[in-house]
């Protein structure tokens, strides 16, 4: 049987174009970029190319590129990075971010809360977006950094950045313009489930630092980028030889960073037309669900969201037995349920939207790519009801039950 | 010393199957109960169709079962086990081998189906990955919540029994 994977913000396939750029760095262009002779010359040459093409598809200057080992590091390097170089005139220092980050972030702020840190743990709406006032009023002129992600992974939400990264400009120039010399806080977005669907240009969005990686947008697993504004001071997490301006040391990845710019330039060409033609899918889809079962109901905004994202709680059933019901039909997708999470504690964003926890064990996410067409979605929508009212025979719960 | 942390290392790995040694993996048991669901209650019960209702688990914690009894009261032997759970697929899987084992072979008893205890059940699934056992693995305390209402509505006619027989 022919599968139908639709857990693309879980992970993408690498995309043909993108092996082929990749394929000449294994065997014959395999150099050490530090190294001075002509291999070493030649890899040098590659890694600066990709560092000229990434930057120049977010607006930025080459040397605001960091190349990383992929998403969560990046995460990682931004937050401790920032809080590292902070210094001891910031005594208590103070770190925004939201409840629905994805976990390299949160728990990366709930690790340096232990260390004395503040945080702050912004709420999100029903729809699961972020209000900027909420930002405004946590400000503290001890916050050394705000962390906002762009889209979200589980319910696409995408967040308001530019307007939070507003308030923040303007928050820092009224503490500069008070006395105060230090350039903070901070802003940065952790933008891989963006990078494939939505405006990417760094002053247009005013961050300060920015995460993506290359496994959701079809490139090579394993690698990611910081962006960092110039003037920016960061501490490396990773010590050693010093590569990438001493803030990510380590020979660099050269084929997979080809391979990320490669995947990135596509996605970027490709965002407006591929959008385009997945929100009309998505639609269907979501709509399709809503419209035949009962008792379903759609997690985050229905229109401020990522083009592939559909995620619905379909109450009385349980998401890993849906999951796997689908899976029997040919079909991957994935789910918020505690049961097939490795904590056993159900989706931390579907229960920040303020829904009881069966909210988040019946939730199902569907995520499209670019090899999903109409055929697929019509496949989903005529199985899915049959999965549903198997599994609602099996439920204990009434579906007219409260849930 | 280096057994030890062998040992911990591998206690750790909760989602390991205890019997299989396989990671998040199903037994072909554990698939086939829960494609194929054992002693499933389909419709809605009439009254007169069981003795006890009980319920184990909540829905917030993701896993939720209800069972279904009729006793032989003579022999007290399991005449019927139905049940229905919202959870996932160890849940169902372990329900449905609960519900075989107490009703195969002309029935158990009722105070032999209450000595059914997890590990039993597991033995018969050929394992669950070991941190679903203590979420899902509820058949026992759902059974032992409708026995204890099967002898809860019984006890006012026991009563009144001895007390006719007094009389």
């Amino acid at each position: 049987m022919k599968r139908i994977y639709l857990d693309h913000s879980a992970t993408t396939y690498l995309d043909k174009r993108v092996r082929r750029v990749m394929d000449s760095f294994w065997e014959e262009n395999f150099g050490n970029p530090s190294s001075l002779y002509k291999e070493g010359r030649k890899a040098k040459k590659a890694l600066d190319k990709a560092r000229a093409d990434i930057a120049s598809l977010i607006g930025s200057r080459s040397d605001e590129i960091i190349f990383t080992g992929g998403g969560t590091e990046s995460d990682n390097l931004a937050i401790f990075g920032v809080v590292k170089a902070l210094g001891s005139r910031t005594p208590k220092p103070h770190i925004i971010t939201t409840k629905i980050e994805h976990h390299a972030v949160l728990n990366a702020v709930k690790n340096l809360e232990k260390e004395g840190f503040e945080a702050t743990y912004l709420n999100v709406d029903g729809n699961g977006l972020v209000d900027p006032a909420d930002v405004k009023q946590a400000l503290r002129p001890e916050t050394a950094l705000v962390s906002v992600m762009y889209a979200n992974n589980e319910i696409g939400a995408i967040q308001p950045i530019s307007e939070i990264s507003k308030i923040i400009e303007k928050y820092r120039k009224d503490k500069l313009e008070s006395g105060i010399k230090e350039k903070t806080p901070l802003f940065h977005t952790d933008a891989c489930q963006a990078a494939g669907y939505l405006e990417m240009d760094v002053r247009k969005l005013g961050v300060d630092l920015m995460t993506v990686n290359g496994s959701k947008i079809y490139g090579p697993k394993g690698i990611g980028f910081l962006y960092v504004k110039s003037g920016v001071k960061l501490k490396p997490i990773i010590y050693g030889g010093g590569q990438e301006k001493d803030l990510r040391s380590g020979t660099e990845n050269v084929p997979a960073i080809a391979g990320l710019a490669k995947s990135f330039k596509i996605a970027q060409k490709e965002k407006k037309k591929e959008s385009a033609r997945l929100i009309k899918l998505r639609d269907k889809l979501a709509q399709g669900i809503l419209k035949t079962i009962p008792k379903t109901v759609l997690n985050g905004h229905p229109k401020k969201r990522l083009p592939n994202n559909v995620n619905v709680s379909i109450l009385g059933i349980e998401g890993e037995s849906a999951v796997l019901y689908l899976d029997a039909y040919g079909v991957s997708a994935s789910t918020g349920s505690a049961c097939t999470s490795l904590r056993l504690e159900p989706s931390h964003v579907i229960s920040a939207l303020g829904r009881p926890s069966e909210y988040s064990h019946s939730s199902l996410r569907f995520t499209l790519g670019r090899k999903t067409g109409e055929k697929e979605i019509n496949y989903i929508l005529r199985i899915l009801p049959e999965v549903v009212k198997i599994l609602r025979k099996i439920s204990s719960l009434k579906t007219s039950d409260e849930v | 010393m280096r057994k030890k942390t062998v040992k911990k290392f591998k206690k750790d790995i909760n989602v390991v199957n205890q019997i299989t040694g396989e990671g998040w993996v199903y037994s072909d048991t554990v698939k086939k109960h829960f494609f194929y669901p054992k002693n499933l209650l389909l419709k809605d019960p009439e009254p007169g169709d069981f003795d006890a209702e009980g319920t184990a688990g909540s829905p917030a914690c993701g896993d939720m079962m209800r069972m279904w009894i009729k006793i032989d009261p003579k022999t007290e032997r399991i005449k019927k086990l139905k049940w229905r759970t919202f959870g996932c697929a160890s849940a169902i899987a372990s329900t449905s081998m609960f519900s075989e084992m107490a009703t195969e072979k002309g029935g158990m008893t009722v105070n032999e189906a209450l000595k059914i205890r997890p590990q039993d059940i597991l033995k018969r699934l050929g394992g669950l990955p070991e941190r679903k056992i203590h979420c899902s693995v509820l058949a026992d305390q759902a059974f032992r919540k409708t026995v204890d209402n099967y002898f809860r509505a019984r006890l006012p006619v026991r009563q009144k029994i001895r007390k006719t027989k007094a009389g």
